[in-house]
């Protein structure tokens, strides 16, 4: 057999199946055939169901709790309230983000659907019928549901606050005050826009949304009170981290404690925070001594499991005469609802919303992000995005826009002229970060080419003219974005969550047939981690990923990790991953040094084998060196092939994209369609196309929800407005078009195979494509900014206050 | 509630008897009473469709479905379109497409795609969007479940052919 041919070594390392490999899922099988395992499929015997009381009002004192009724109902168990937490100190749990939340209501509710009583009943129907026998009398209060109004106003919404007393991020100006935090150079930045000779300013809002995964949030607690372990299943995004918050909240000690991660039905960032459901089924589970299922309904997911976004984004942003950028400033008001459960690293109360510089090399700039309370839902989760990424990439995609509208000038031309050079990296933002790697430039001339971007805006220009003679009433418009995320959190010097740095780990047990078990301290929810960290490994250790099981979301068995959201798997765990595997192969050279008599340092590494240098017919495969580590007696080597890293990263990783969306709007219906949408992306290396591709198509039509119509919104009175998937905007199959994708691949310096993370990017890049598209179209008549979503009403009215409809 | 009905229906071609509330939807009885929890239930409101399946004939939601209504049925689900050894040509394309990702809405989607191409053999991709706008899906922007449904009747039709 002549292997060590050129094409011989490539045959070998086509059957390893590793980087860059289309490999297909093996998650799949399961999922194919019914047979995944979530939350609601787990069924112990015994099981009792919990079902929530929430509050009909935006806030309201509570003057009365009366549980008799429902407690007379066959097969109701308990009914549990704050007084019955108060004993246990369970009746407020810490959030995310350093402030507190009420577990179930003590005293008042603070918004529509706020947990006040938890009903234990031996089946679902039983619970349901609990639910509504639960009589609670509430005198209401004045609601407040903008955060403008909030910081001006004399209703005190969090009482059990202390005005005077500093949050976690600080001083707090007002009793409606969350907290005040900045970043950059004030004073330098407010000097470089007034001395500008072009200055314009827009305030940008992203409206509320809402991950809502196809599966809700629920958990499954079980207190074995023999052994006095407990075990909780749940959706989690981060299991160690819900470990380790339920052993500080329920005083078991944390070896006592395993919590599982089963299959996961979707988390985009909705499954990252801790609610009160799974306190309350684990409080229900030590009361009654059964395990206990809390599944939340769909209505409840949207009302109280979180939300994303909710930014007023002010921004200035300044250049020269020919469009040279020379400052940016911003201004947020945040919304964070009643309580601040932002899922966000400690240090950053605004997640990395500093990214806000975006591609371009803008000298100084500024932000300012005031948080505030208000009468809704809790949460401020990253919607797939890496903490406030989206927000940020929104609001300098809209500005650049609205700059091009002030300068006359091609938004296109605009952005390549501004763009950080290639010889500028690694680039040190003026908001503080340092961009890794890339290549701006020539992803954008890639992705103006592929659409021809010249002939569209001659199109576009006709269109206008057409228009204006009365022989079309249907408008083209060229969404533009160029985008920067920063993900892998990250850097254990400034990222932790309560007090856990944000490193990720990796563990291998090479098996002495040469097959592998590799666990990791991140989970899946659809990301296909089973399929594409067995393939990083298979290119670092040489066995194929057909032979690699990968195995995430026990604690009992996983090595500690923060978990998975904000892209941070590949940028961490799979860098852990990549280091686990290098020990692997360190050990193995010594065993196949001693097996072929020859020094280390005279082997050399050859996809799946060590082989002797200058002999390559001299080798031994990583199969043969994994049976001699359990049967040979190799002197100064353990017995045994494992290794464990825990990968704490130098830096973020910042993928980047050219997304350019062609959209047609009828001025009349306020309709739209998709025409073309290219989306290219670099995430560095790429280890499974197809996978990337995948994530790619579905995050564009998440943005493409967001953008286009999907949002949480209230009246006056705080009642949410869009609580079923009635009025919420999820895009079916026949409004979603068909996208196409590209790619340029830069890789990450610091990150052992130069992975980036790919997830979030086209939800990142994917909504100023889109929202951009919508404006461009209404440019030429004198359109600068209108809000998202851009749902038909609302671009009817554009088209109506343009005086469009004659 | 104690006043519970006797409902027999064929489930993936075995005969199956319950004893449910006459509220009790089919989704339940499906994955409580009868242990299949392929389908799913993602909304009760009829428009996700992860908790898809076949009924009589038909492609029905069945979080809002009383289990009563299904007295007598035919009901495939998920289980019941392929083996371990021998799957459904849906189930492999799928899977060769790459048309999941989370998995969650998967069973449903399958379910509801084996019942399009019995309503429609050859469908164009217009036809295939159409027929599937009433199952969700968060993960995957439909693209590659569209390839899949498309590849899977080709590869129906050319059988088709061939036993002609």
């Amino acid at each position: 057999m002549n292997d060590m041919t050129p094409e011989g070594r490539e045959e070998r390392r086509g059957k390893l199946k590793g980087l860059g490999h289309a490999r297909r899922r093996v998650e799949d099988a399961r999922f194919t055939q019914g047979k995944g395992n979530y939350i609601d499929d787990i069924n112990l015997s015994g099981m009792l169901f919990g079902d929530f009381v929430r509050s009909p009002h935006a806030h309201a004192r509570i003057t009365s709790i009366d549980a008799s009724a429902a407690l007379e109902l066959p097969g109701v168990v308990a009914v549990l309230t704050a007084d019955d937490l108060r004993p246990l100190d369970l009746h407020w749990m810490p959030t995310l983000a350093g402030d507190k939340q009420m577990v179930l209501a003590d005293g008042k509710v603070l918004f529509q659907g706020q947990e006040v009583a938890f009903v234990v009943a031996r089946d679902r129907y039983v619970a349901a019928d609990a639910v509504d026998l639960v009589e609670i009398e509430y005198e209401e209060l004045p609601v407040i549901t903008d955060p403008f109004e909030s910081l001006q106003s004399d209703v005190v919404l969090r009482e059990d606050l202390d005005p005077e007393a500093p949050g976690s991020h600080g001083p707090r100006r007002h009793h409606n005050h969350i907290f005040l935090w900045e970043e950059g150079d004030k004073a330098a930045t407010e000097q470089a826009i007034e001395s500008s000779e072009v200055v314009a300013e827009e305030m940008i809002y992203y409206h509320r949304t809402h991950p809502c995964p196809l599966e809700t949030c629920g958990s499954v607690a079980s207190m074995d009170k023999v052994n006095g372990k407990l075990t909780l299943w749940g959706t989690f995004q981060a299991p160690h981290v819900v470990r380790t918050v339920a052993s500080i909240l329920s005083g078991i000690e944390e070896h006592n404690i395993r919590v599982i991660s089963p299959d996961i039905g979707g988390g985009f960032g909705n499954k990252v925070g801790v609610y009160p459901g799974y306190v309350c089924s684990i409080v229900a589970s030590i009361v009654t001594g059964s395990p206990v299922k809390w599944v939340e309904d769909r209505m409840e997911n949207l009302m109280s499991t979180a939300f994303a976004r909710d930014y007023w984004m002010k921004g200035r942003i300044s250049a020269t005469k020919d469009g040279r950028i020379t400052g940016l400033h911003c201004h947020v008001t945040a919304d964070h609802g009643a309580f601040d459960a932002c899922a966000d690293p400690t240090k950053f109360p605004a997640g990395f919303f500093h990214i806000c510089t975006g591609s371009y090399d803008i000298p100084v700039a500024y932000v300012a992000v005031d948080g505030a309370y208000t009468n809704k839902a809790p949460g401020g989760v990253a919607y797939r995005c890496s903490f406030r990424v989206t927000e940020a990439a929104y609001m300098i995609e809209r500005m650049i826009e609205v700059l091009a509208i002030e300068l006359g000038m091609d938004a296109a031309e605009l952005r390549a002229r501004n763009f950080i050079r290639e010889d500028q990296f690694p680039y040190q933002s003026a908001l503080g970060w340092e961009y890794d790697s890339g290549d701006y430039h020539t992803a954008w001339n890639k992705a103006l080419e592929a659409v021809n971007y010249e002939g569209l805006r001659r199109e576009q220009a006709e269109r206008v003219e057409a228009f204006n003679r009365g022989e079309t009433r249907k408008l083209l418009g060229i969404g533009l974005t160029h985008f920067t995320e920063i993900v892998g959190a990250g850097p254990m010097k400034n990222c932790d969550i309560l007090g856990m740095g944000m490193f990720d780990s990796c563990e291998i047990r090479i098996h002495p047939t040469g097959s592998a078990i590799v666990r990791l301290g991140t989970i899946s929810q659809g990301q296909g981690h089973a399929t594409t960290f067995a393939q990083i490994l298979a290119s670092e250790i040489g066995i194929s990923s057909d032979s690699i099981t990968v195995e995430e979301g026990d604690t009992d068995t996983a090595p500690y990790g923060l978990g998975t959201y904000g892209s941070r798997s590949t940028p961490v765990a799979g860098a852990a991953a990549a280091m686990a595997g290098r020990k692997i192969r360190a050990k193995a050279q010594m065993i196949a040094a001693y097996l072929l008599e020859v020094h280390e340092d005279d082997l050399e590494w050859d996809v799946d084998r060590f082989a002797v240098k200058g002999a390559p017919e001299r080798f031994k495969t990583m199969a043969e060196i994994a049976f001699a580590s359990y049967n040979q007696a190799i002197p100064g080597v353990e017995p045994g092939l494992e290794a464990v890293s825990y990968y704490d990263p130098p830096n973020m990783t910042y993928p980047f994209g050219a997304y350019i969306c062609v959209m047609e709007i009828d001025v009349d219906t306020g309709e739209h369609e998709i025409r073309q949408f290219y989306a290219l992306d670099d995430c560095g290396t790429r280890i499974n196309p197809m996978v990337i591709e995948g994530q790619v198509h579905g995050g564009l039509t998440e943005a493409l929800a967001i953008a286009m119509g999907q949002e949480i919104a209230y009246d006056d009175l705080g009642n949410i407005k869009t609580a079923t998937l009635m009025d919420f905007f999820m895009p079916t199959s026949w409004e979603t078009p068909t996208y196409t994708t590209a790619f340029t691949e830069t890789p990450s310096p610091h990150h052992p195979i130069g992975a980036k993370g790919v997830g979030e990017s086209p939800n990142v890049g994917g909504v100023p494509a889109f929202s951009n598209a919508v404006h461009d179209a209404f440019r030429p008549f004198g359109l600068r900014h209108s809000h998202m979503p851009h749902d038909h009403w609302r671009i009817w009215k554009v088209a109506h206050e343009l005086g469009l409809h004659g | 509630m104690s006043d519970k009905m006797h409902i027999k229906l064929t489930v993936n071609g075995a005969p199956r008897e319950v004893l449910a509330e006459p509220r009790e939807l089919l989704i339940h009885v499906l994955r409580e009473r009868l242990g299949l929890t392929g389908p799913h239930i993602g909304c009760e409101t009829t428009h996700c469709g992860v908790c898809t399946v076949d009924m009589n004939g038909k492609s029905v939601k069945s979080c809002t479905v009383f289990a009563a209504q299904a007295d007598g049925a035919e009901i495939t689900t998920i289980e019941g379109l392929g083996t371990p050894d021998d799957l459904h040509v849906l189930q492999r394309m799928f899977h060769e497409h790459h048309g999941l990702q989370c998995g969650f809405c998967t069973p449903g989607m399958i379910t509801r795609a084996h019942r399009l191409l019995q309503e429609n053999p050859d469908p164009t991709e217009e036809e295939v969007r159409f027929g599937m706008a009433g199952n969700l899906c968060r993960c995957t922007g439909y693209q590659n479940i569209v390839r899949a449904i498309l590849a899977a009747a080709a590869e129906l039709n050319a059988a088709r052919e061939a036993a002609q």
